[in-house]
């Protein structure tokens, strides 16, 4: 949590927010479980899952291209691999336990090697 | 100096609401309250005021539509009772929790079931932990008087909470009684200009209201909110005070009648608080020291001051307009009992529900709990705890 927790009398009278745009502050991927990971060979950039991601956590260049997922805010909840439509899908969700101490390149292989 | 009008205790209300002249007033009729925005809906018919009226479909949307309009900014008043006040259950804390100054007269009235539309406490008793300032008012004068200093007492920055002054059901609300109207202008000045806090509507700062607070938040917020109620105490007083130098009657936390020297004392709340005195002149010309502590300020609590003004008493009889539902006794015994408690005195302290309903009290029975305090003190013993005044059957 980057938050600073403030004491009760140091507050905003009435739970009132003046920063607008402070959520980006609530690091939302503490919560998952799972996580998508992604294959950029098969991917076709429909953009599918950057259009249906409720956390803005398709990351994205410059040119509109998918370039990987913001694992600080995703929640992990499944929704841009219910929405990949290649198949095989180009997104996958594996335990979040599981991905402890690897590289997003490591976990790619691991997952999608076995097919192709 | 004011004229003196003879006018009904809601009318009083819809006055104080006329020369306030708040930004929005959203409300649903229910009886006893109907006639206060019935009255402001001519005032502004009329031109007499500018007041965005909401007509809205329940009393949960009024509560709603207020809070909106008070988070943007404005000045907002509304008006309910009974069933109506328990409809707005949720949104009361929701008010309260945003610190939203809003101010509402309550009629207060009986609770179905059964049915009854006619006055008690149930409503304002029930609603007493949603985090609202509660002034309870005796008769019009006061009721208008309160409505006036509960827009300068919610509205002070450091107490941003809304406030609830009440009157009784009927006793109070449909009774024409002759009470001064203050000069508009007068008024106007005392209250002044509002200056809301986090206005939704001043785009050059723009604040969200109403967020979420996990739970590494919300007990932060709950006590910051529990300290702008308690501060609330001081400028109730301070705003009082400044209330009779402006207009020549004087306010204070409470009402000590004839409390000084008492040894029989009743502690009770709105209109009943008339004819107890009426009873005390008569026991005081015999020379009986009997007394009232009539209660203005429920929430908060003064218990410090009112426990200390208790000192004299030697039997004490709290009124309470409402069922105890269960608790050792109704809301106003408990909260004197527990006064006392930390107090050098442990006075006998005896409680009466009385009433509910719409039921009659009259003389005989505030005279009947006079000779129970009397009987205490001569005997040293408390017969019954708890007891109801003019109930068919003894309670047993």
């Amino acid at each position: 949590m980057a938050e600073k927790l403030l004491n009760w009398d140091e507050v905003l009278i009435g739970g009132a927010i003046k920063d607008p745009g402070n959520s980006k502050q609530y690091e939302t991927g503490s919560w998952r479980v799972e996580r998508p990971v992604w294959n950029q060979d098969t991917c076709i950039q429909c953009m599918f899952c950057w259009v249906y991601c409720p956390d803005s956590s398709i990351k994205v260049d410059e040119n509109g291209k998918m370039t990987g997922i913001d694992y600080t805010f995703c929640k992990g909840c499944g929704i841009c691999v219910e929405q990949c439509p290649t198949k095989p899908k180009s997104l996958k969700m594996i335990l979040e336990a599981e991905s402890k101490g690897k590289t997003e390149e490591e976990l790619r292989k691991e997952v999608f090697s076995s097919e192709k | 100096m004011g004229k003196k009008v003879a006018l009904t205790g809601n009318e009083a209300a819809a006055h104080a609401i006329r020369q306030i002249n708040p930004d929005v007033i959203a409300a649903f009729p229910i009886t006893p309250s109907t006639p206060i925005p019935q009255t402001v809906a001519q005032f502004i018919a009329d031109g007499e005021m500018d007041t965005e009226l909401v007509t809205v479909e329940s009393e949960h949307s009024a509560m709603s539509a207020c809070i909106g309009a008070a988070a943007a900014g404005g000045r907002v008043m509304t008006a309910t009772s009974a069933n109506g006040y328990a409809l707005m259950w949720e949104m009361l804390y929701i008010a309260s929790g945003m610190r939203l100054p809003i101010v509402m007269a309550v009629v207060a009235r009986a609770l179905s079931s059964p049915l009854n539309i006619h006055g008690d406490h149930s409503d304002i008793m029930g609603g007493r932990d949603t985090g609202w300032i509660q002034l309870i008012s005796e008769n019009s004068q006061e009721a208008y008087d309160n409505i006036i200093q509960a827009v300068k007492i919610a509205e002070n920055k450091n107490v941003m909470t809304p406030a609830l002054v009440a009157q009784d059901g009927f006793n109070t609300s449909h009774t024409i009684e002759i009470w001064e109207l203050e000069d508009d202008q007068k008024v106007k000045e005392f209250i002044g200009e509002y200056e809301p806090l986090y206005p939704m509507l001043n785009t050059d700062e723009p604040v969200t209201h109403g967020a979420w607070a996990p739970p590494n938040w919300y007990f932060e917020h709950k006590i910051s909110q529990l300290k702008g109620l308690l501060d609330s105490k001081d400028v109730v007083e301070k705003v009082g005070k400044e209330f009779g130098e402006t207009f020549g009657r004087h306010y204070g936390l409470y009402e000590a009648y004839k409390l000084d020297d008492a040894e029989y004392v009743i502690v009770a709340a709105g209109s009943v608080c008339g004819t107890t005195k009426d009873i005390i002149d008569g026991l005081r010309e015999d020379g009986v020291k009997a007394g009232l502590l009539k209660i203005r300020l429920f929430r908060p609590f003064p218990y410090e001051e009112l426990a200390e003004t208790l000192q004299s008493a030697k039997a004490i009889a709290v009124l309470d307009r409402v069922s105890p539902a269960g608790a050792q006794g109704g809301p106003l015994f408990t909260e004197i009992r527990s006064a006392l408690y930390d107090t050098q005195s442990r006075t006998p302290v005896i409680n009466y529900t009385y009433g509910l309903g719409g039921r009659d009290t009259q003389p005989k029975h505030i005279n009947s709990v006079f000779e129970t305090l009397k009987r205490i003190v001569e005997t040293g013993k408390v017969e019954k705890q708890f007891d109801c005044l003019n109930l068919r059957g003894e309670w047993r």
